[in-house]
């Protein structure tokens, strides 16, 4: 007799009259393809866990994103924002689109050179910028963001050692209604600070101001907070302008545009929540545009977009190494990846998929990793089909700040693949090996024997 | 052990305790484990059934049965005969 198909039995509460939290998801439709590639052959070919980011993905964003602002407002830049994903050939993606890139660190300033930018399309942020950052900086012409004053005057001592006027821009922090207020980056606009930065520079004539910088805060969801940050920009630049004659070359107006993912805690799902690019765009471009610039001074309007273009390309692929029954009843399901891949899961409810087929039964679980840490959680709380150990899942929109914050802690980092535009996967970074990390450590000769 | 007398079972997978109201949802191979329970079939004749009717071992079977087991009790779904369960 052929036996039927196993699938574990189940029993679940079937919550009637409060709605459910958890009710509307479709997290349990089976995942088994990206960009028509079989999660089941990737995970094959490369192993288990491993990330997979959609070139597709990526590029529909970027022009997405880019259609919102050109539609609106005459001269538009984007800068990729290497923190937000610095594998290299995803940076290319973004360079190959058009971005200039933006960097708040050495290592990542290197990278960016490395991977052929040219210097003045480096936009160099940040608060810890090395002498040593600072003379390359200006030996490249990449535009310096200045963030403090001791940076001003550091900048300032280098600058005159070099013989040059670098171009330097200043990052200003402002009240745009949203709490937490970001004030320490850069300088105050409330207060004044942003004015004597000003001054300072302008009246000392060592370096050449060229442009505004801010960056409000991050997974913002107000479209309306760019509005008050554009005018307060445009409002300092026309200062600049009738105080000293002087035009301000462009305004950088940062990153920070929701993805659409959830935040946890939410109830409210990401996807139907987060403004779009077009809502983002209409209160930046609108309230440029209504300063009171004349029309062939408006300024490049620059902008950092990190986490909203990359987000959604990004998946990774995982498995399922256990099932077990907590002491409360609740079912805990734990997975081969933790918060050290996945450092997201702090953030976001993210979105989980199986990536096979089965029966509509589903229960709730929670979804642990393998650390052996009691914070290691990916989901506290999530919808899924009966998993058995060795089935595959996929969590989606992880391709922000994963791939760049994830920890080598207890276990190796995965592998990352790209799929092309025609369907093929390309190997884009290694899963590391024991040698990747001992590779930086010394052994001091009389540490290197023992008897046990 | 058995399923309480009052519990209703309906054939599209749902378990109804009218002493609570709560509704329960059921899949299929759950749905048979609680009617072999309610016809008087003993713990190994269930799961040899399972083990003989479905594609899987011994081990996961006994794993996932006891698993499912322990929700139903923990449903209150179960009344227990004399204090004495059949094992
Ligand atoms: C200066 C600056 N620009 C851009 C970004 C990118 O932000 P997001 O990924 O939220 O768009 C960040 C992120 O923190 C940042 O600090």
């Amino acid at each position: 007799m052929k036996r039927l198909q196993y699938e574990r039995p189940l029993i679940q509460r079937v919550n009637t009259g409060i709605l459910n939290k958890f009710g509307t998801r479709t997290e349990f439709t089976p995942f088994t393809h990206i960009d028509d590639v079989s999660v089941k052959d990737l995970l094959q070919q490369y192993g288990s866990p491993l990330f997979v980011i959609s070139e597709k993905g990526i590029r529909e964003k970027y022009h997405e994103a880019v259609r919102a602002f050109t539609n609106r407002y005459p001269k538009v830049q984007f800068a990729w924002s290497y923190k937000t994903n610095y594998i290299n050939a995803v940076c290319n993606i973004f360079h190959q689109e058009g971005s200039w890139a933006e960097v708040v660190s050495g290592f990542e300033y290197n990278k960016a050179l490395q991977n052929g930018v040219p210097g003045e399309k480096i936009i160099f942020n940040g608060p810890d910028k090395t002498d040593e950052d600072i003379r390359s900086a200006i030996a490249n012409k990449s535009p310096l963001h200045i963030d403090h004053l001791d940076e001003l005057y550091r900048i300032t001592e280098l600058a005159e050692e070099a013989g040059v006027k670098p171009e330097v821009a200043i990052r200003i922090n402002m009240d745009t209604g949203i709490y937490p207020m970001w004030d320490r980056f850069g300088f105050n606009y409330e207060n004044g600070q942003a004015w004597d930065a000003i001054n300072k520079i302008i009246l000392a004539n060592k370096l050449e101001l060229v442009g505004l910088h801010c960056h409000i805060g991050t997974f913002m969801l107000s479209p309306s907070a760019y509005a008050v940050a554009a005018g307060k920009m445009a409002d300092l630049a026309l200062g600049i302008r009738n105080k000293f004659k002087k035009n301000i070359k462009y305004l950088d107006m940062g990153g920070g545009f929701a993805s659409r993912n959830t935040l946890k805690g939410s109830y409210l799902q990401g996807a139907d929540t987060s403004p779009s690019f077009d809502q983002f765009a209409e209160a930046i471009c609108t309230a440029l545009l209504n300063a009171g610039f004349l029309q062939d001074e408006l300024p490049l309007l620059i902008l950092e977009t990190g986490r909203a273009l990359v987000d959604e390309a990004g998946y990774l692929l995982g498995s399922v190494i256990s099932n077990k029954r907590l002491a409360d009843g609740r079912r805990a399901t734990i997975l081969d990846f933790g918060v050290n891949v996945l450092f997201t899961a702090f953030w976001y409810d993210h979105k989980i998929s199986p990536a096979q087929e089965f029966s509509h039964y589903t229960e709730d679980s929670v979804l642990y990793g393998p650390l052996c840490m009691n914070i290691d959680v990916v989901r506290e709380n999530c919808t899924l089909p009966p998993l058995r150990k060795g089935d595959h899942v996929v969590v989606h929109t992880v391709g922000a700040y994963n791939m760049t914050q994830w920890m080598q802690f207890i276990s190796l980092r995965p592998a990352v693949v790209l799929i092309d535009k025609d369907r093929n996967a390309h190997l884009i970074r290694n899963r590391e090996t024991l040698n990747s990390i001992e590779v930086e450590e010394v052994m001091p000769s009389y540490l290197k024997d023992f008897k046990l | 052990m058995n399923i309480r007398n009052n519990i209703a079972l309906s054939d599209s997978g749902f378990l109804f305790d009218p002493s609570t109201g709560d509704s329960f949802s059921v899949n299929p191979i759950g749905m048979e484990i609680i009617r072999m329970i309610k016809g008087g079939k003993t713990d190994p004749e269930i799961r040899q059934y399972l083990l003989s009717t479905y594609q899987t071992d011994e081990a996961t079977i006994e794993k996932d049965y006891y698993d499912f087991l322990k929700m139903v009790e923990q449903f209150h779904l179960i009344e227990k005969t004399d204090g004495k369960e059949k094992d």
